[in-house]
């Protein structure tokens, strides 16, 4: 059997490289930039105000070492490494943000943006410990208010109802296509790599221009279709189906991801918040749109939320739709709150579809990959 | 005919010491050589002076299968299989009634849940860091001023003096600082597997370990260690006659089942 990868591809490999020199000509034609590094950003309140939502760099291991030197050695990689990248201004997104919106979703988090404002306007919006409770909401839709004059004020616009809405549809299209993708991939052979989907996702917070983005997604839908309806596969028939939860593993900390398909499975289904997390929920278009936004953003099934039931859930329902042979947990030496979760999450899904579960404690660094080879390897020896 | 008997083998290139056992469905034969500077070489040597003794050359063995840290380096093997399948293969050979698996290697430490088939159900391992594992033990022997044969030997069931650090680092400087005391040496080698077996237990616990608990690797053969980890699992733990084998066993049985299903 040939092994295939989309054509359509090529807009991704080169959607990376290509963003730090379009984001300069937004720039330059006065467009202003919003940096945020998390998905509890509300990213429709940036596009109302006119500005371009961009993320930032949090995902390599090069920048953690200028990290260390303020912040302590055993805080998360990703902390590390987007402080690393700021105070070096080795991030172009950093570089050209004329605002950071942060949040509060960690400990280290709240802590570094502290040092952080120090060089750079941040706007720290304050997360709820929880998404159910009604006195959650409505503490979360006042941080998203705030955070609307915020923006009205230091970027001199007003945020009106129309363009809130309109952003609200924009966005909720693409989530809609990127759901259809996914959906794809429940195919076997599956029809596209596990590390190219999230190439696809990354993507998405670095094609500036929305329609070309849309148009490319588009494209690879309908090669995948076909390749799918001709029996072919980024990977062979039968292939161990994995499903990746956890920590974000973006570009640069695709590590584990990469490590799996190697051991010769298949990534099916990235979970966690580089992967398919911002795209599983719709905002509400029927009702008043700031508070729509805050239901949406309030429900992502972080670990920082307390309890979490909605990501056991979720998790298990992916397992069995995408029919996983495994559920793979990523977690960032130093993160506590997806630490933890980990044992929540496989005794649910022990009593959930009894899917096997294999934690993973790592950090961005390659000094590990034999040993984690090892548990992969075994886990997937343990499927038989 | 001798000659029409096939014969396989398994390989398991530890850190500390390469093991390999021979089996032709009936008799098996267990070798072992220290790991050295050139663990590849040792391996290969080992390998032809086992099927030397059973009269063929290791070109002849019909298959050979690897394990261990170091299997990744080794050409001549007809397949590669973790040390978690491989350990618990054998295990529940040399066991068969075993449900958990604990295995301390010479850098790693590992615990699994196996079914009467010796297949593996959950397993769990020690992450980058040395603690508790067999390169421990061997710094620690270094400090007390002794091989890891005296301390494996050491009546060592006594009172147990708390050894706080988990670093290997760290807990030498305790044990210097521990000896410059005058704390004695059965004290001190107490309290380490006291540490360790503590260790263990704590990782052991993310599987739920369920009896009978078999110990395995090259670490089973200090005794005062084993009962300190019945102590902490609060479980009793037996230890198979070849325990240090479990690894290479498991890859020679694995062979020889595909052998088998692929003659039938």
């Amino acid at each position: 059997m040939t092994l295939s990868r989309p054509q359509a591809m090529a807009h991704f490999d080169m959607a990376i490289p290509h963003a730090a020199t379009s984001l300069k000509q937004l720039k330059e034609n006065g467009t202003k930039v919003v940096g945020y590094y998390c998905m509890f950003a509300p990213q429709e309140v940036a596009l109302a105000a006119g500005a371009q939502p961009v993320a930032l760099c949090a995902t390599k291991e090069e920048p953690i070492a200028d990290g260390e030197k303020t912040l302590p050695r055993n805080f998360c990689p990703l902390i590390k490494s987007s402080y690393g990248f700021a105070v070096t201004d080795k991030c172009p997104f950093f570089l050209h943000s004329d605002l950071i919106v942060g949040e509060t979703t960690c400990d280290g988090k709240k802590k570094m943006f502290e040092l952080m404002a120090k060089f750079k306007p941040v706007h720290v919006m304050n997360l709820p410990q929880g998404y159910a409770a009604e006195e959650d909401k409505a503490y979360w839709l006042a941080a998203v208010e705030k955070l609307k004059k915020y923006l009205e004020t230091s970027l001199d616009v007003e945020i009106t109802d129309a363009k809130l809405a309109a952003a609200i549809k924009e966005r909720n299209a693409e989530r809609r296509l990127i759901q259809e993708l996914a959906d794809l991939t429940k195919h076997d052979p599956v029809p596209l790599s596990g590390q190219d989907m999230l190439k696809v996702l990354w993507a998405h917070n670095f094609v500036f221009d929305r329609q070309e983005f849309a148009a490319q997604v588009r494209e690879l839908v309908g090669e995948l279709k076909e390749q799918a309806a001709r029996g072919e596969g980024a990977l062979p028939k039968g292939a161990k189906r994995i499903v990746v939860t956890g920590v974000p593993t973006g570009i640069g900390a695709e590590k584990v991801l990469k490590i799996i398909e190697d051991c010769g499975a298949a990534v099916v289904y990235i979970e966690n918040c580089s992967g398919m997390k911002q795209f599983v929920t719709l905002v509400d278009e029927d009702k008043p749109a700031l508070a729509a936004i805050a239901d949406k953003y309030l429900g992502t099934h972080c670990s920082c939320m307390s309890p979490n039931p909605r990501r056991m859930e979720l998790v298990a329902e992916v397992a069995r739709d995408w029919r996983a042979d495994g559920v793979v947990d990523v977690v960032w030496q130093g993160c506590h709150t997806y630490n933890v979760e980990g044992r929540v999450l496989k005794d649910y899904l022990r009593d959930n579809g009894n899917v096997p579960y294999l934690q993973i404690e790592t950090d961005y660094s390659q000094g590990d990959v034999e040993q984690i080879k090892t548990r992969v390897q075994a886990f997937l020896e343990m499927m038989g | 005919m001798a000659a029409e008997q096939e014969i396989v083998a398994g390989v398991d290139a530890g850190s500390t010491a390469i093991k390999v056992t021979l089996f032709d469905g009936t008799a098996m034969a267990n070798y072992l050589e220290p790991a050295g500077w050139n663990p590849r070489e040792t391996a290969t040597v080992l390998l032809s002076k086992a099927a030397g003794l059973r009269g063929v050359k290791a070109g002849g063995l019909a298959r050979v299968y690897g394990t261990g840290y170091g299997r990744v380096g080794l050409g001549f093997l007809a397949k590669a299989v973790t040390e978690i399948t491989c350990h618990a293969r054998g295990a529940a050979y040399m066991a068969p009634e075993a449900r958990t698996v604990i295995d301390i290697g010479g850098q790693d430490v590992k615990a699994i849940r196996i079914d009467g088939a010796g297949r593996v159900r959950d397993f769990v391992m020690n992450d980058k860091c040395a603690a508790g594992t067999g390169r421990f033990l061997q710094v620690m022997a270094g400090a007390l001023g002794m091989d890891l044969g005296t301390m494996a030997a050491l009546p060592a069931d006594g009172d147990a003096c708390p050894i706080n650090a988990m670093c290997t680092v760290f807990a030498e400087s305790e044990v210097i600082g521990l000896l410059n005391r005058g704390t004695p040496r059965e004290t001190i080698v107490a309290g380490l597997y006291k540490s360790i077996a503590g260790r263990v237990a704590a990782m052991a616990a993310r599987i739920t370990p369920c009896p009978p608990v078999v110990l395995t690797g090259g670490v089973a053969l200090h005794q005062a260690l084993h009962k300190a980890l019945e102590n902490e699992l609060g479980l009793k733990v037996t230890i198979p006659g070849e325990a240090v084998f479990a690894g290479s066993i498991g890859a020679a049985l694995l062979a020889w089942e595909d052998l088998r299903r692929k003659g039938e």
